[in-house]
């Protein structure tokens, strides 16, 4: 019961904050204006015009939901603790695990709907472009279960951080920093060791588990494991096809556990 | 069964001892007003009742339930100093989801916003309320779900004089229904009429724990009495009474509780003379002075 009071009052806050309406937003446009410019080189490539879209959603995608997801989750528990709404909430009958379990369920929900606004846009825009006529969904809904995930896993990530400081500003400043490292720094570490390795061990025994590690890559990889496809992704989508799809999807599930898991530790330690 | 026992609790940060050995019961309906200057203490007792910090040493029981556990958690109110709530909520909302909580109905919520006086705002953003509002939503949501133990702390702090009558009207209610009531406050006039107990912490001890008219008997403090004469008359009176002579007019005498009466025959037999006499006992600001300096061995 406490839990769904939590989500419940997590979400009319999101909404007052306009926290779902930007989601949506910048999920809605982007998804938008890839589906109509992806259309563009479908004809000399002659693939299905869902696929290129899904391919430059995702593309996009690793970048928007790791970063929508921190921004949702770095104020919970710093953010309380700063205005002191924590103390007086932790006297309540209810767990601390139930706080956490609350905001996540609350903050996915925001992600679930700016996702699938987004996805839903793409589908209307496609079959408005195409017609219905030979086209397969299952690479959409396959791109909402895995954005979900990675979602779920920075919003962990986010929680984790802000049970860790006590000051949401801090929090903020953490989060951006872990999101330039998940969705950036750390494709061109990898790609930086790739090349002085020069196709020694590295690259064929420790790189493929390093990259479906990051659940950004392995995101990025389950969504565009279609051979035909990866040529259109750039950089090192190309080369992870050796943890296979039961590695990325294993990765995209096991973060989000992971993340929530260490993101309650910290929390239960957290003295308001 | 106690309501709130305290026996012998230490609380030391690193080697900084906050509270040391303090022991407090309070029964069912009683009142009880935790004294202290800032940093006495008060605050830390209070959230090691609640478990939010964990005892040193000692034992905290609320109704035989240990802090911080499901049970002790239902049956306290607490409303903390300087209450904060998310301003993008409205009052009602605030209030419905603490019911929730405390598996109280939405309903009683709102019979609570008109309980202190908010049923007008109820519906507005709390960013926009005042200091007082944002008090009175903290109030209501202590009062939820019938608690056992009501912890206060500073409640008063930034509420206008009605209010607070109005805040000791809500407590005396509450305590006839039966809830232990703890209440930290630096506003100690209000305090004489409106509490059953004082407790006097000091620098992490608990020093003075009574009814005022017992702390007042062992302190012993002098009972003032203003006599208001004429001014050819006030010389006289003066020497004769053994006072002093103040502003003219005035003689302000001190006297122990038991030579009260005797002091007020010979005033009155100086007859024509005198104008007026105002008695005042030690009142609580005087105890609490005598209270801290005692324990400070000053």
């Amino acid at each position: 019961m406490s839990i769904f009071a939590i989500t419940r009052l997590e979400l009319l806050i999101a909404r007052r904050n306009m926290w779902v309406a930007t989601s949506v937003i910048l999920m809605a446009l982007f998804t938008i204006v890839l589906t109509l410019a992806g259309g563009a080189p479908t004809g000399s490539l002659g693939v299905d015009p869902l696929t290129v879209a899904v391919t430059s959603i995702t593309t996009l995608s690793v970048y928007l939901i790791p970063l929508i997801g921190l921004l949702l989750s770095f104020d919970a528990i710093a953010g309380e603790a700063e205005r002191g709404t924590l103390a007086l909430n932790l006297t309540y009958p209810m767990s601390r695990g139930e706080i956490l379990v609350g905001k996540f369920i609350a903050h996915l929900c925001v992600l679930g709907v700016a996702i699938a606004v987004g996805l839903g846009l793409t589908a209307v825009l496609t079959i408005w472009q195409y017609g219905i006529a030979d086209m397969s969904f299952q690479p959409l809904l396959k791109l909402f279960f895995t954005s979900l995930a990675l979602g779920a896993a920075f919003l962990g990530i986010g929680y984790l951080v802000s049970s860790l400081v006590r000051q949401a500003g801090v929090a903020s400043g953490i989060v951006i920093i872990i999101w330039l490292i998940c969705v950036v720094l750390y494709d061109l570490g990898l790609l930086g060791a790739l090349v002085a390795d020069d196709g020694g061990t590295f690259t064929k025994d420790i790189f493929p588990w390093l990259l479906v590690a990051n659940p950004a890559d392995a995101f990025r990889l389950f969504n565009m494991s279609d051979v035909s496809v990866s040529e259109l992704a750039s950089g090192v989508g190309v080369a992870g096809g050796a943890s296979g799809a039961t590695g990325q999807l294993l990765s995209l599930l096991l973060w989000p556990i992971m993340a929530l898991f260490l993101a309650w530790i910290a929390f239960r330690r957290v003295e308001p | 069964m106690t309501t709130l026992k305290i026996e012998n609790v230490c609380k030391q940060y690193g080697k900084l001892e906050t509270v040391r050995g303090v022991s407090l019961q309070i029964e069912a309906g009683e009142r009880v007003a935790l004294l202290g200057h800032n940093g006495a203490g008060k605050t830390t007792l209070m959230r090691m009742i609640l478990g939010l910090t964990p005892i040193t040493s000692g034992v905290i029981s609320i109704k035989g339930a240990t802090p911080g556990s499901r049970s002790a958690r239902s049956s306290i109110g607490f409303l903390p100093e300087s209450v904060a709530f998310h301003g993008a909520l409205t009052g009602r909302e605030q209030l419905q989801h603490f019911a929730r909580l405390k598996s109280a109905t939405t309903l009683r919520a709102d019979d609570l916003l008109d309980r202190v006086g908010l049923s007008d705002a109820a519906d507005r953003k709390i960013r926009t309320y005042s200091k007082g509002m944002r008090q009175r939503i903290g109030l209501a949501q202590a009062l939820l779900g019938h608690p056992k133990l009501a912890l206060l702390d500073e409640p008063t702090s930034g509420l206008d004089p009605v209010s607070r009558h109005e805040f000791y009207d809500i407590v005396e209610e509450l305590s006839a229904a039966g809830t232990a009531v703890l209440l930290s406050s630096h506003a100690l006039t209000e305090l004489e009429t409106r509490t059953d107990r004082i407790a006097i912490m000091s620098k992490g001890k608990l020093l003075a724990d009574n009814s005022l008219a017992a702390l007042r008997q062992t302190a012993r403090l002098p009972i003032h009495v203003n006599v208001t004469t004429s001014e050819a008359d006030a010389d006289r009176i003066a020497t004769e009474l053994g006072g002093e002579r103040v502003n003219g007019r005035s003689v302000i005498l001190t006297c122990q509780q038991d030579h009260k009466v005797a002091m007020l025959g010979q005033i009155t037999a100086l007859g024509a003379a005198i104008k007026d006499v105002d008695v005042t006992p030690a009142g609580l600001e005087d105890l609490y002075r005598y209270y801290s300096n005692v324990g400070e061995g000053a």
